[in-house]
């Protein structure tokens, strides 16, 4: 006789969920399951849309990285048109892409994870969210909705909305930058490159204290996936892809992203509406690899700008004969992402060039099919069309950030729930660390494809088929 | 005065409308004290409450979760606002309306994929055969279109609503 808890729904990520716990007869857990319960249909309901609509179009799968879709289909576009970008596009299109990295990492760290770190992943549920964190650590919280604000406002001003502009295009973007909105981001980034130094100041030696949590969130050898420069520095918008192990030693270099299908493959489980891609030379599911902040800062050689540098090297140091294999510390390095992203955003305003008024090529499409790869703040996302010769959409395929981290998301709530949920005793605390699992890689499930249950916590006992033999609920 | 009791609901949505209504910034600290948010992505309760003053709906009702989640709000909410193009409109999530069910699911689990090709069904909602706003099941109080409404409009529709008077949207709120 087996029993299930359910988690329904997965609360504080983005994205509908919910977390299936399987136990044995002892009431140890057995295996855990995370299943996606939304499903959006992008990939076939664009086909018959002219190209030049998929930025603005495919924005719509996610509000929280919209910025993060208009770059890959838009360089997706730009490879249709067979069309270089003139340097300034490419330039402001770094700048809102790091302006991006900051405002959705803030909200994962500040908005979505600090109450599990400043209240208690045990704390009462009710107050455990960021009211609750604004009312015992106002700074903090002040600080958090100040840096999204400061990211969400360079996208406004540079592209005229917050949420699905339309300022990124085919060929470029479609006005330059400025010297009126230059100067006021310029303006504003010594407070945000001090609130990112406090916070990683607090952050370091408050994580001694989750020690059990390092140990267990996801934390086992897997490969690693991100794009770099062609020098091996860590990049976000355009770049190689590379693939390390958990030795950090390089398992494949220099891919070109258009090449993708040779080593990313998609598989299906019938119990989620998020596919599971894995890496093709290892089959499946040994090919489970992770993507985002933690594989950014353990595939690159450096970073490259001086103080997220000097972070790197400290962030090594947890690990200093291979790659940080623990998902908490996703918290970890995302909060270096935004040192770096800071300092790239002061570096591209202070160039001359970046007031260049040249922002856009012109082409009519030239090939028939385009691929467009960049590091959205949760990893590597990857849009592929096809289209007719009148420029319609035949075929669409995306690989979205969270679905490679699929397979690691599900084996790290299993370790995690095996080392907190006992079946004998079941405590909310340890269902939310569960759940914080899940936090630490800030999945963006509106993306890849969420439930209000009336039952928080359902236990199911169930046969070996899988039939319900009797449930009980708890509050 | 006791707080007002205020729910968010995510639906079929892109999490767009939510984060419109994160870019109200400071202000949510400043609502903050007026308010209670009962139920919401944002925090952790697993129940929707009885006797909820407004809850604020993003995104179509596309799956059987969706169709009985906004069953069980609108049943538990005094004023239920649509928002957003989704919720109003249906907007993205309707374009799959043109295609069957069926052809839609097998582009992602079939063409798409190479192992264990299939369509997904344990323990996940089915998809309804089509995507519609909500209007369409419940009846909704208050509707603030735009993709996303701006956290301007967002805010002054609470903030009227907190003084207990009904928004006036004229003029302000626009689709797209
Ligand atoms: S209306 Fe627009 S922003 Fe809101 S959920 Fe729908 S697509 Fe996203």
């Amino acid at each position: 006789m087996e029993k299930l808890i359910t988690i329904d729904p997965v609360t504080r990520i983005e994205g509908h969920s919910k977390i299936t716990i399987r136990l044995d007869d002892q009431g140890k857990v057995e295996v855990a399951r995370l299943h996606i319960t939304q499903f959006r249909g992008f990939e076939k309901f664009t086909e018959g849309r002219p190209f030049q609509e998929m930025p603005s179009l495919t924005a719509r799968t996610c509000g929280i990285c919209p910025i993060s879709h208009l770059l890959a289909s838009a360089k997706a576009c730009d490879s249709i048109l067979a069309v270089r970008i003139p340097e300034s596009a490419a330039m402001l299109r770094r700048v809102i892409n790091y302006a991006q990295i900051i405002q959705s990492h803030a909200l994962s760290f500040f908005h979505l994870s600090s109450p599990d770190l400043l209240l208690g992943m045990d704390s009462d549920p009710a107050s455990r969210h960021i009211f609750g964190v604004a009312a015992q650590f106002p700074e903090l919280a002040k600080d958090g909705i100040w840096l999204r604000k400061f990211g969400q406002r360079i996208i406004e001003r540079m592209s005229g909305k917050r949420i699905h502009p339309t300022w990124i295009v085919p060929g470029g973007v479609s006005s330059p930058l400025s010297a009126e909105v230059r100067e006021q981001i310029v303006a504003e980034l010594p407070q945000a490159i001090a609130i990112a130094h406090k916070t990683l100041e607090w952050f370091k030696p408050a994580i001694k204290k989750y020690q059990d949590e390092i140990d267990t969130f996801a934390n086992f050898p897997s490969l690693f996936l991100a794009l770099v420069l062609p020098d091996g520095t860590i990049e976000h918008y355009d770049g190689l892809m590379r693939v390390v192990d958990s030795q950090r030693e390089i398992i494949v270099d220099k891919l070109e992203p258009s090449a993708y299908t040779d080593y990313i493959a998609e598989a299906v489980e019938p119990d989620s509406y998020l596919k599971s891609p894995f890496f093709k030379p290892f089959g499946y599911p040994e090919g489970m690899y992770r993507v985002g902040p933690l594989a950014r800062l353990n595939v690159c050689d450096r970073m490259g700008t001086p103080l997220a540098e000097r972070e790197l090297d400290e962030f090594r140091a947890l690990q200093p004969d291979g790659a940080v294999l623990s998902s908490f510390h996703f918290h970890y390095a995302r909060l270096i992402e935004i040192l770096y992203a800071l300092e790239r955003v002061s570096e591209l305003l202070g160039a001359p060039e970046i007031l260049n008024t040249r922002v856009r090529a012109m082409a009519e499409p030239n090939k028939l099919e385009g691929i467009g790869v960049s590091e959205a703040p949760r990893g590597t996302l990857i849009h592929h069309y096809k289209i007719d010769t009148n420029g319609l959409i035949t075929w669409a395929n995306l690989i979205i950030a969270t679905g490679h981290n699929n397979l690691a998301m599900n084996q790290g709530i299993t370790q995690a729930a095996k080392h907190f949920v006992d079946g004998m005793k079941i405590t909310e605390g340890a269902l939310n660390r569960v759940e914080a699992v899940i936090r630490c890689y800030d999945p963006c499930l509106s993306c890849s494809t969420h439930a209000l249950g009336e039952m928080p916590l359902r236990i199911e006992l169930t046969d070996p088929a899988g039939e319900i033999l009797d449930a009980c609920e708890r509050a | 005065m006791s707080k007002i009791k205020i729910a968010t609901v995510w639906l079929d949505g892109c999490s767009g409308c939510h984060m419109s209504f994160l870019d109200m910034d400071e202000r949510l600290l400043a609502i903050a004290d007026k308010i209670d948010l009962v139920y919401s992505p944002l925090v952790d309760a697993k129940i929707f409450p009885e006797n909820v003053d407004l809850t604020l709906v993003e995104g179509a009702v596309s799956n059987e979760d969706d169709l009985h989640k906004i069953k069980l709000v609108r049943s538990r909410t005094k004023l239920l606002m649509a928002l957003g193009d989704c919720a109003v409109t249906s907007n993205v999530p309707g374009m799959r309306n043109y295609f069957s069910r069926d052809e839609i699911l097998r582009r992602a689990y079939i063409e798409n994929a190479s192992v264990n090709q299939g369509i997904p069904t344990e323990t996940i909602p089915q998809l309804l055969p089509k995507s519609k706003p909500i209007h369409e099941y419940v009846k909704v109080d208050i509707f603030v279109p735009g993709c996303p409404p701006h956290a301007d409009i967002i805010f002054n529709a609470v903030a009227a609503l907190l003084e207990g008077r009904l928004p006036d949207l004229e003029n302000q709120a626009r689709f797209g």
